[in-house]
C-alpha cells in the first residue's frame, strides 16, 4: 500500500515537471523576446525601477490586444549599472538568445556604445540581427553623425526638447537666465537653447549663462542672487536631480519671482522636492503628463492611466514607452514576421495614431521619432496630482510634431 | 554692495550647517582616528527619522528625537561592533565605516524608497523674516542660524565647563595619557561617537528639509564635511568653526565673482586669446569650478600646513 502511495507521488511528480517545462518551453518560443537594459541598482536605480514597471504595465496592454504577429512580447531586463561595458553584456545575452530587440533608455555614452555594439554585430552575423530601440538616451548626435539604420530613437532629442522650451517663452519675457551642468548633456542644452532663442526669438535677451559642476553645488542661494541682479524673467535649465530640485527650492526660498524653465521637473521625484511652492512657476519640457488626457477629452487614455495610478505608488509619465510597442506591433505586423530585418524595413517613415491622438512619425532619414512634446506647469486644481502633493501638471504649451521636424545631418549606410 | 551683504548672509548660512556636521566629525575623528566614512550617513538618518516623526508628532519633536535617535544608534554602533574592530587597528575602523555607509544608504532605500521623501521646512518657519534688497530671506534659514550658533555654544560648554568635557579635551591631545590615567577611556569613546551622531542627525533633521532629503544626500555631502576636518585641523573645535565658514564663504563668493584667470591678467596687460597656450582653461570662469575650490585648498592646505588651520596633532 505505502509502495503504491509512492509510486502515485512519484507518477504525478513527474507528470507535473514534464508538464511545467514544456509550458516555459512553448512560452519561451511563442514570445517575442525583448532586452531591457539600464541601471537597475546603484544611484540611478530609481529610474530604472520605475521604467520597468511601466514598460510591465504596457506590455499587459499591447499583449492584451492581440501582441504581434499572432505572438506576445515578453521583456528581459537586465542591470547595466549605468556601465557602458554591462550594457554591452546585455546586447550579448540578447543576441546569443536570438531576441529581435534591445531597448535603453538611460545614458547617451551607453546609447553610443550600443549603436556601435549592434552595428557590428549585425554585420557580421547576417542571420541574428538585432534592433536598438533607444528609449530616452537624447544626445543630438546619435541620430546625426553617429546615425545607424539598426537605431531607432523614439524620444526628441536634446535639440527639440530646447526648441520646445523656447517656443514656450510667453512674448513678454524678454530676459533669460540660462543655468546647466557643466557636462556633455548641459552644454548641448546650452548650446541649443542659445540658438533657437536666436532663430525664434531673437528678441529674448540672454542675460546669464552659467555652468555648474554636475552634483556638487549644495547651496544654490548665491546663484539665485546673481539670477535676480541680472533681472531675468525666467530661468532655463536643463539640470536634473539635486541640482534642479535644490535651484528650485533656493529659488523658492528667497521668493524669487520669475517663470523656471525645467527638463525634468516632472519625473520621479522632482513634485515631491519642489512641494507646494512650486505652484505656477516650475514648468517642464515633456513627452506626456496625466491630465493631457483630460484637458484633450481622450477618455480612454485617461482610464488607462487612472489604472495605473490605482496599482502603482507613482505617476504614469511614459506615454512614449506606449508608443514604442505600438511601433513595434504595427512594423512586425506590416512585415509579417518578427525578424529584425523585415520590421526594421517595416518601421522606417512609419505614421501611427499615439495614445493623445497624434500622428507620430519614425522619420526615414535619421531613425528619430517625430512626436508632439508639451510644456506644462506645476499648478494647483489639476484632476490628477503628482506623487500625492495636491499639486499637478498643467499644458501650457502643446508643440505639434511638423513643428519639431529639425534637419538632420545623418548619412545612413543601409543594409543591402 | 547689496550683492556682497547677500552672500554674506548666504555664506554663512551654508558654512553652519557645514559646521554642524563636521563638529560631530571632527570630534570623532580627533578623540578616536576614527575616519568616520559613515558620519554622513548619520546625517541622512536624522533627515528620515525626522521625516518620520514629524508627519506622526509633528517637527518641534521630531527636532529632539531624531538626533537622540541617530545618537542610540551611533552608541549602539561603538559598542557591539566599533569596538571589536578598534582592535584590528585605524586601517580596518576605516574599512568598517565604509562598509557601514553602504548599508546604511541600502537601508535607507529600502525602508524609504528610492525617490526624494517630502520632508517640508514646518509652516510656522516657512515664510520671509526680513527683505533684503528686494530678496527674502528665508526664516528657516535664520533658524537654522540660531540652531547651530546654539549649538556651538553647548558644545563649548560642554568642552570646557564640565568634567567629562574636561576628559574629552584631554583625550583629545593626549589620548593615551587619558587611559592611563585610570578613565574608562572605552566608555568616553561610546560617548564621543553617539555625540558626533546625535551633532550629525541634528545637521540632518535642519538640512534635510532645507535641502532635499533623498538616499544620495549622504554621498554628496560626505566629501564636502571631510575637506572641512581636515582643513581646520585635528583636535580643534575651533578650527572646525573657522574652517566651515571659510568654506562657506569661499564657495558662496565663487559665484558671484564673474572673473576668471584670463581677467586678471588682462589686468597684468596680458591677453588671453584663442592662440594662447591653455586659452580654455585660463578663460573659465570662476563660478564654473567654484565648488571644486574646497578641494582645491584641501590640496593645499596639506602641501603647505599638513595639521590644518588650527590643528594641534598631525594627521
Amino acid at each position: 500500500m505505502r509502495q503504491l502511495k509512492r509510486l502515485i507521488c512519484l507518477l504525478l511528480a513527474g507528470v507535473l515537471t514534464l508538464w511545467t517545462g514544456i509550458g516555459t518551453v512553448g512560452a519561451q518560443q511563442g514570445t517575442i523576446k525583448v532586452m531591457y537594459t539600464d541601471p537597475l541598482s546603484g544611484p540611478f536605480a530609481q529610474v530604472g525601477d520605475q521604467n520597468l514597471q511601466q514598460f510591465k504595465y504596457i506590455l499587459d496592454y499591447i499583449n492584451g490586444r492581440g501582441g504581434a504577429v499572432g505572438r506576445k512580447f515578453e521583456l528581459v531586463s537586465f542591470d547595466n549599472k549605468s556601465q557602458p561595458s554591462e550594457a554591452l553584456l546585455a546586447l550579448k545575452s540578447a543576441t546569443d538568445q536570438n531576441m529581435p530587440v534591445i531597448m535603453q533608455c538611460s545614458g547617451s555614452n551607453i546609447a553610443a556604445a550600443l549603436i556601435e555594439g549592434v552595428d557590428k554585430h549585425n554585420e557580421r552575423n547576417p542571420n541574428n540581427r538585432i534592433v536598438y530601440v533607444n528609449c530616452g538616451a537624447v544626445a543630438t548626435e546619435l541620430t546625426n553623425e553617429k546615425c545607424s539604420y539598426w537605431h531607432f530613437r523614439m524620444d526628441a532629442h536634446v535639440g527639440m526638447k530646447a526648441e520646445t522650451m523656447v517656443r514656450a517663452l510667453p512674448k513678454d519675457v524678454t530676459k533669460v537666465y540660462l543655468l546647466n551642468q557643466d557636462y556633455l548633456f548641459g552644454q548641448s542644452v546650452q548650446h541649443d537653447v542659445k540658438a533657437f532663442l536666436a532663430k525664434l526669438r531673437p528678441d529674448v535677451k540672454v542675460v546669464g549663462d552659467e555652468l555648474i559642476p554636475l552634483g556638487k553645488v549644495k547651496d544654490f542661494s548665491p546663484y539665485i542672487t546673481k539670477i535676480k541682479a541680472a533681472g531675468a524673467q525666467a530661468l532655463l535649465t536643463g539640470n536634473w536631480g539635486p541640482d534642479m530640485t535644490l535651484l528650485i527650492k533656493s529659488g523658492m526660498d528667497s521668493g524669487l519671482d520669475i517663470r523656471y524653465y525645467t527638463m525634468y521637473a516632472h519625473l520621479g521625484g522632482g513634485a515631491t522636492a519642489i512641494g507646494p511652492a512650486g505652484n505656477g512657476k516650475v514648468r517642464s519640457v515633456m513627452a506626456f503628463h496625466e491630465n493631457i488626457a483630460v484637458e484633450t477629452g481622450k477618455t480612454d487614455t485617461e482610464g488607462w492611466t487612472k489604472q495605473f495610478r490605482s496599482s502603482h505608488d507613482f505617476d504614469f509619465y511614459a506615454a512614449g514607452f506606449r508608443t514604442i510597442f505600438e511601433f513595434l506591433q504595427a512594423a512586425m505586423n506590416k512585415a509579417g514576421s518578427a525578424d529584425p530585418v523585415k520590421f526594421a524595413a517595416a518601421l522606417e517613415g512609419l505614421t501611427i495614431t499615439d495614445m493623445l491622438g497624434h500622428q507620430v512619425t519614425m522619420r526615414k532619414a535619421d531613425h528619430q521619432i517625430l512626436s508632439e512634446y508639451f510644456v506644462g506647469v506645476f499648478s494647483k486644481g489639476v484632476k490628477y496630482d503628482s506623487e500625492k502633493t495636491g499639486l499637478g501638471w498643467k499644458t501650457e504649451t502643446t508643440v505639434l510634431p511638423k513643428d519639431l521636424d529639425q534637419p538632420n545631418t545623418c548619412n545612413m549606410k543601409r543594409p543591402s | 554692495m547689496e550683492v556682497l551683504l547677500v552672500s554674506l548672509l548666504n555664506g554663512l548660512v551654508y558654512g553652519m550647517l557645514l559646521f554642524m556636521l563636521a563638529s560631530g566629525l571632527t570630534l570623532i575623528f580627533s578623540m578616536m582616528g576614527v575616519l568616520n566614512f559613515a558620519h554622513a550617513s548619520m546625517y541622512m538618518l536624522g533627515a528620515y527619522f525626522a521625516y518620520s516623526v514629524s508627519r506622526v508628532i509633528g517637527f518641534w519633536p521630531a527636532l529632539v528625537l531624531a538626533p537622540i535617535l541617530c545618537g542610540a544608534l551611533g552608541a549602539l554602533i561603538e559598542m557591539y561592533a566599533l569596538r571589536r574592530v578598534h582592535r584590528n587597528g585605524h586601517i580596518a575602523e576605516l574599512l568598517f565605516t565604509v562598509g557601514l555607509a553602504f548599508i546604511i544608504e541600502k537601508g535607507v532605500q529600502m525602508a524609504w524608497g528610492l525617490l526624494a521623501v517630502p520632508y517640508r521646512v514646518p509652516p510656522v518657519l516657512d515664510r520671509a523674516l526680513f527683505h533684503i534688497y528686494g530678496s527674502n530671506f528665508h526664516a528657516y534659514r535664520g533658524f537654522m542660524l540660531l540652531i547651530s550658533v546654539l549649538m556651538f555654544v553647548a558644545i563649548w560648554l560642554l568642552l570646557t565647563r564640565t568634567r567629562i568635557g574636561l576628559v574629552i579635551q584631554a583625550a583629545l591631545t593626549h589620548p593615551e595619557m587619558v587611559g592611563a590615567l585610570g578613565h574608562n577611556v572605552p566608555r568616553v569613546f561610546t560617548i564621543v561617537f553617539a555625540g558626533g551622531s546625535v551633532l550629525a542627525g541634528l545637521a540632518g533633521v535642519i538640512g534635510g528639509n532645507y535641502l532635499v532629503t533623498e538616499p544620495s544626500m549622504a554621498a554628496t555631502m560626505g566629501p564636502i564635511v571631510f575637506v572641512v576636518v581636515v582643513f581646520g585641523g585635528l583636535g580643534s573645535l575651533a578650527g572646525c568653526f573657522i574652517a566651515s565658514l571659510i568654506m562657506g564663504l569661499v564657495q558662496t563668493f565663487a559665484v558671484v565673482v564673474d572673473v576668471s584667470f584670463a581677467d586678471l591678467l588682462a589686468r597684468l596687460g596680458i591677453q588671453v586669446t584663442a592662440s594662447t597656450p591653455l586659452a580654455e582653461v585660463l578663460t573659465i570662469p570662476l563660478p564654473r569650478v567654484g565648488a571644486l575650490l574646497p578641494y582645491l585648498m584641501l590640496i593645499l592646505v596639506l602641501l603647505i600646513k599638513p595639521r590644518g588651520l588650527m590643528g594641534t596633532r598631525d594627521t
